[in-house]
């Protein structure tokens, strides 16, 4: 994702250059039309009547203001459809009005960074303060990433035998997303789904194909429980994979760049002597990579 | 230049214009399709006769995941031509390199002949509208446009061709008219046009231009490639949503556009209210009508 650039003040009243020399004078005209459109809407979904519109040429139609606001309504329109695309169980959550009403402010403070639309809404979860729907929201972003991120080539349990567990780092498959919440988003993603087949049969990838807002889903019940999840893909379908604590632990360590030694102490730093813990850790490593999940690991240069 | 030589002794003589030129990487693509989503299923299990498809390069700079899976199986069937809305040669800001990088890995998994984004701009200082805006049509913007197609040409290292877009407003600071600022961008590149025939019926309706003038004015040598479209009229405005069959005055306008510049590579853009395969491709294939007359005449 490219690097967020410092934002920059712009006066809504600050003149357009007459002629046009330097490119100066085209940044200048861009950052006042930009700001004209990503403010946000009023309150019937029009322009703000404060805004600066003497660079457009009215028609025998149409004023300078009116043409600009198709502009606005667009930008504000295609991206609203873009989150409501891409966070439908979050809807379902709060309600038309409230989602619609927390869309728009975070759009207001968060402006598309990214050539992509897919990365719209990545900080929506953070940006939430209520936790039930944080939750729900992480969940969802994690969905679109393990929708598109990459499958890499798979170790197999017999490329560990042998190694070092003291020296031997392990890759998480970027397509693999750990989470930990304190509600039961997976069944209640589960059960809108089952409810509604309209909920996220695949995630946003939608620049040229505007998405259609779906009938409202009935939310089910969303229930408070500590759960560790996995988020993945296999054979481009998305999963939830409930995971224990203490395997949960040690993925992400490992993801995190720790020795597989090193993972296996966190992970089982508070567990309980009543379990065969290296019984256990071999089932875990057999069934991640039966899934596919442990891949090299990413040593940066 | 050699190109603009040869293109005018072929008028004079009346010649066959060739549809095949450096600007579409000498390819003699017919009537292609853009590729969305609905039509996925029924394009691998069909396998239906399509000249080519036109994907939306920015849908499939992915890292996995069915966008690519469904990629790699339609490319071992057919044809792809990449077609981007996020180069921004417009921006004053310059090229996004993540973005190069990503779509040049792209291009060598398409092996696509020619690459087409917008004479547009849509970012500025990191911020992105995600809209194809207009430009000012003035000298300077010109120079800096065609400039930023070059470095993205050099980077990429395939043909690329403009496409003229559909806008609802224009800038008092204009000093030109939009074909002669698509012509002095196009030669400055030595770039190709992407010639839109939906979207120049659009904007001449929404600023009151003759569109027949317009496709009189365009380096006709330099066309690789042509889009048809539907739009939509309101009272005060036509707004440009590809959810419609193609409109008679388009259908006009592309006749026009293919006496002009030969058999061109010709794309149907269907990419609202989408109905079934069939459909869309029943309605791209309408252009055989005017292909035809035109190669016979």
């Amino acid at each position: 994702m490219p690097k967020r650039s410092k934002p920059t003040a712009i006066s809504m009243s600050t003149p357009t250059p007459s002629q046009f020399r330097t490119n100066a004078d085209l940044r200048l005209l861009q950052r006042t039309m930009a700001a004209a459109l990503m403010q946000p809407l009023t309150r019937k979904d029009g322009l703000q009547a404060s805004t600066q519109v003497d660079f457009i040429t009215p028609n025998d139609r149409m004023s300078g203001f009116e043409r600009l606001e198709i502009y606005a309504l667009q930008y504000w329109f295609r991206l609203l459809d873009c989150l409501y695309d891409d966070y439908p169980a979050l809807r379902a959550l709060l309600g038309e009005r409230r989602f619609h009403r927390l869309c728009r402010d975070y759009l207001a403070q968060h402006p598309s960074t990214s050539w992509t639309l897919r990365n719209l809404g990545s900080a929506l979860p953070a940006f939430i303060t209520e936790m039930k729907a944080r939750d729900v929201a992480r969940v969802e972003w994690a969905q679109t990433l393990a929708f598109d991120e990459a499958l890499k080539k798979p170790l197999r349990i017999d490329d560990l035998l042998g190694s070092d567990p003291s020296t031997l780092h392990l890759g998480l498959q970027p397509c693999v997303v750990l989470l930990q919440i304190d509600h039961a988003v997976d069944h209640f993603i589960t059960a809108m789904k089952k409810a509604d087949a309209d909920v996220r049969g695949s995630a946003s990838q939608a620049m040229s194909e505007a998405p259609t807002r779906a009938r409202l889903a009935k939310a089910p019940k969303l229930k408070r429980e500590r759960v560790h999840l996995a988020v993945n893909r296999h054979d481009n379908i998305l999963y939830f994979k409930r995971l224990a604590p203490e395997a949960f632990a040690m993925l992400a360590a490992l993801r995190d760049g720790l020795t597989l030694a090193d993972a296996i102490e966190v992970a089982l730093a508070e567990a309980t002597p009543d379990t065969d813990w290296p019984a256990q850790i071999r089932d875990w490593f057999t069934e991640f990579s039966q899934l596919g999940w442990f891949t090299k690991f990413p040593h940066k240069t | 230049m050699a190109a603009v030589s040869h293109w005018k002794f072929c008028t004079y003589l009346k010649l066959e214009l060739m549809p095949a030129n450096a600007f579409n990487g000498h390819t003699d693509l017919g009537i292609g399709l853009g590729l969305r989503v609905p039509h996925y299923r029924h394009i691998l299990e069909k396998k239906p006769v399509c000249d080519w498809f036109e994907i939306i390069s920015e849908n499939f700079m992915v890292d996995g995941g069915r966008p690519l899976e469904v990629l790699d199986s339609i490319l071992e069937q057919y044809r792809v031509v990449q077609h981007g809305v996020a180069m921004y040669f417009g921006n004053a800001d310059p090229l996004n390199r993540d973005h190069l990088k990503k779509l040049k890995r792209l291009v060598k998994r398409t092996n696509t002949p020619w690459l087409s984004d917008h004479l547009c701009w849509g970012s500025v200082d990191g911020r992105c509208s995600h809209d194809l805006l207009p430009m000012p049509y003035t000298m300077s913007v010109a120079k800096h446009t065609a400039e930023k197609i070059r470095q993205a040409r050099d980077f990429l290292e395939v043909p690329i061709c403009v496409e003229n877009v559909s806008s609802y407003a224009e800038f008092t600071q204009n000093e030109m008219t939009e074909w002669e600022f698509l012509n002095e961008v196009v030669e400055r590149a030595d770039c190709g046009i992407l010639l839109d025939v939906n979207n120049i019926y659009v904007s001449s309706q929404n600023h009151g231009f003759d569109p027949f003038e317009y496709l009189r004015a365009v380096p006709h040598h330099r066309v690789g490639q042509i889009h048809i479209a539907g739009h939509t009229r309101l009272d005060h405005v036509i707004l440009d949503t590809h959810d419609h069959p193609v409109p008679d005055p388009v259908w006009e306008l592309y006749a026009t556009a293919i006496q002009n510049s030969g058999s061109t590579a010709t794309l149907l853009e269907w990419d609202d209210k989408i109905p079934s395969f069939d459909d869309v491709h029943a309605e791209a294939l309408k252009a055989n009508r005017y292909l035809h007359e035109h190669t016979h005449a």
